[in-house]
């Protein structure tokens, strides 16, 4: 079967730095892929390329094996690849429904020119409580603006917004980083709810526990290259660890080399 | 006022840990105190939204407390007479405000729409003069301030300007040097009978005026809460780098909104122009304030996607209201400025007041989760 995404040779220069440099990525349906990396690997630049914020210099991008050109956000977001970016992309003033559907409302007569068109209010906000629902998002008064939840919820929104509308690839960036324990708890529930939904997920996380319980490949990069890839278990954290910081993993490894390690992944 | 001091014991209420302590005090001993925490989270969760509750309907409530007070201080206030003056004399600033809503809303301002306000209204005269019809003239006031909008909107949009302060400062002052500069600096005497019955006719006390203002508030309000227009508007003032990240098209809405704003100056032209039954270059001055003064009151936030047409009248019917109340009670003319400053204080507070109130919703429903 194909990767839901394959990318190959990505490379991507920023003047004289070098940030992607030959990578290649697979993704499957179905499967959380962690992206590991220290600040300036390369992992944000991956995922702007692949989410048509940057274009690549040279490499191709193939979804369900065939190759797509992603020239702008709008055609990520149409070839079915959503993103949860960090900032989230909420619109405090809406609610659910209206976030949801920013940008591509329900609305007709088809004749006339979109902005005039009439919004299908009542069938959005169906949908959008189907959604929460399938994907077990409680937010209590479901008419209410976003900007009155906490930032469990917000996340939650952001993430079954993307769910909602990408059919090919959701990309979470730090997902978890705002949240605290029982809210990061919820976060992770619902990425292993898209994963049983066939997604094929994303997730750029710096917080180790987390990526061993939801991912099922952890990829690490470093210097705008791909130099490993694991199985995110607790005697792969120790190897991932070393990956990402680029020390050579010693046989039993000493003290002062895991508390490096530890400072450089927090 | 009253709707402040009961908004302070909302706040007393949901924040006093220690009364909320003493009355389940007693039951805390005999059940799990994280129960009793709990139950404390979601009385004071309920306080919270009444609170916002409250405030969301403050205008109209402080609006109908005006109303009230007034008819009791005087007793030619709820003359049908009286009544159709407040809203002939609200006409133009209500049409004023229903433009600077939209403006608002997309965390923008408009400086300019008096000064356009009164180009408008200069150049529809001096049409009449060479013989425009009715129509016509109509037609050249509206379009007059559709284009100061677009100057605006294409201004801020194109210019890549942090802020639309400054270009419609600009234009603020070059529409009203060029309504001086074509009028010679005199009211240009004469208007259209249509356009003289929009400003001053009525049936029975009920001015046209009014009725205008209806339409305009209706159409508005649907584009803004019915359409995708709308819907763009509001995401735009909310979070305009969402907005373009989620392809709504942010530069064309806000150009949009400014020539909407213009536009409904122009409107706003056609009604002081009848009143006066001239073209005024002075027309309109320092009503983009009272536009501004009355959405602010009347309940939308100066930090965008916020407010609603409703808001925005209930403002302006504020200021009529008390500009009506403090001459009719022979107070000074001079003060008027000084209470309406006081009522804006009030409302911009309020707004502050609403969002550490939601900032309190934000923590307790984490906590609740």
């Amino acid at each position: 079967m194909n990767a839901a995404l394959s990318v190959r040779g990505a490379t991507k220069r920023f003047g004289a730095v070098l940030a992607l440099d030959d990578v290649d990525l697979d993704v499957h349906h179905g499967e959380v892929v962690a992206l590991l990396g220290d600040n300036g690997a390369g992992k944000s630049t991956l995922i702007k390329c692949i989410s048509g914020v940057h274009r690549l210099d040279s490499g191709s991008i193939m979804l369900d094996g065939e190759p797509v050109n992603i020239p702008s956000p709008g055609a990520a977001r149409a070839l079915g690849i959503e993103t949860v970016y960090q900032d989230l992309a909420l619109f405090d003033n809406l609610s659910p429904a209206s976030n949801f559907f920013a940008g591509r409302e329900q609305a007709g007569p088809g004749w006339l020119p979109r902005p005039l068109r009439v919004l299908h209010r009542r069938s959005m906000a169906a949908a959008t409580g189907d959604v929460l629902e399938r994907l077990q998002v409680s937010i209590g008064d479901r008419s209410s603006n976003v900007g009155l939840m906490s930032g469990g919820q917000r996340q939650a929104i952001a993430v079954a917004r993307a769910s909602a509308f990408a059919s090919n690839v959701v990309i979470l960036d730090e997902p978890t980083a705002a949240l605290g324990v029982r809210e990061s708890r919820r976060v992770l529930d619902l990425i292993l709810r898209l994963r049983s939904e066939g997604h094929a997920v994303i997730v750029i996380s710096h917080a180790m526990d987390h990526v061993t319980e939801v991912a099922d490949r952890a990829v690490v990069m470093r210097r705008g290259r791909v130099v490993g890839e694991e199985i995110p278990n607790a005697e792969g954290q120790q190897r991932i660890v070393a990956l990402i910081v680029g020390t050579p993993l010693a046989a039993s490894p000493s003290t002062s080399n895991r508390t490096t390690s530890t400072r450089s992944v927090d | 006022m009253m709707n402040l001091a009961s908004l302070g014991r909302q706040r007393e209420g949901s924040t006093d840990p220690a009364a909320l302590d003493a009355s389940t005090g007693g039951q805390s001993a005999e059940h799990d105190p994280g129960e009793s925490h709990e139950t404390r989270q979601r009385q004071s969760f309920r306080l919270l939204r009444l609170a916002l509750g409250i405030i969301r309907l403050g205008p109209v409530l402080i609006l109908g407390l005006l109303i009230l007070t007034m008819t009791l201080l005087s007793p030619v206030f709820m003359t049908t007479n009286n009544a159709g003056n407040v809203l002939s004399q609200t006409a133009a600033i209500a049409v004023l405000a229903i433009g600077q809503l939209m403006v608002i809303i997309t965390r923008g301002i408009d400086l300019s729409v008096g000064a356009t306000l009164a180009l408008a209204s200069v150049l529809g005269a001096i049409a009449y003069d060479h013989g425009a019809s009715g129509w016509l003239v109509i037609a050249v006031m509206i379009g007059t301030g559709a284009a100061v909008g677009f100057v605006n909107g294409a201004g801020f949009v194109w210019g890549r300007l942090p802020h639309p302060f400054i270009i419609t400062l600009a234009t603020l002052s070059i529409a009203r040097g060029l309504a001086l500069q074509f009028s010679g600096g005199q009211p240009q005497r004469g208007v259209p009978d249509i356009v003289r019955s929009l400003g001053s006719g009525s049936i029975g006390w009920f001015p046209y005026s009014a009725f205008l203002v209806a339409g305009i508030a209706i159409v508005i309000a649907g584009l803004l809460t019915r359409m995708v227009w709308g819907r763009w508007v509001y995401a735009t003032g909310g979070n305009d780098e969402a907005a373009r990240r989620t392809g709504i098209p942010v530069g064309p809405v806000l150009i949009s909104v400014y020539v909407m704003c213009g536009l409904l100056a122009g409107v706003a032209a056609i009604i002081t122009s009848g009143r006066l039954n001239a073209g005024s270059p002075t027309a309109g001055t320092l009503a983009e304030l009272d536009s501004i003064a009355a959405v602010i009151i009347g309940g939308a936030s100066f930090l965008g996607g916020r407010g609603s047409v409703a808001n925005a009248l209930v403002g302006a019917l504020m200021i009529g209201v008390i500009r009506n109340g403090m001459n009719l009670l022979n107070v000074g003319a001079f003060l008027q400025p000084v209470v309406i400053g006081v009522v804006i204080v009030l409302a911009v507070e309020t707004d502050v007041i609403r969002g550490r109130l939601e900032n309190r919703v934000r923590v307790l429903q984490a906590a609740l989760a």
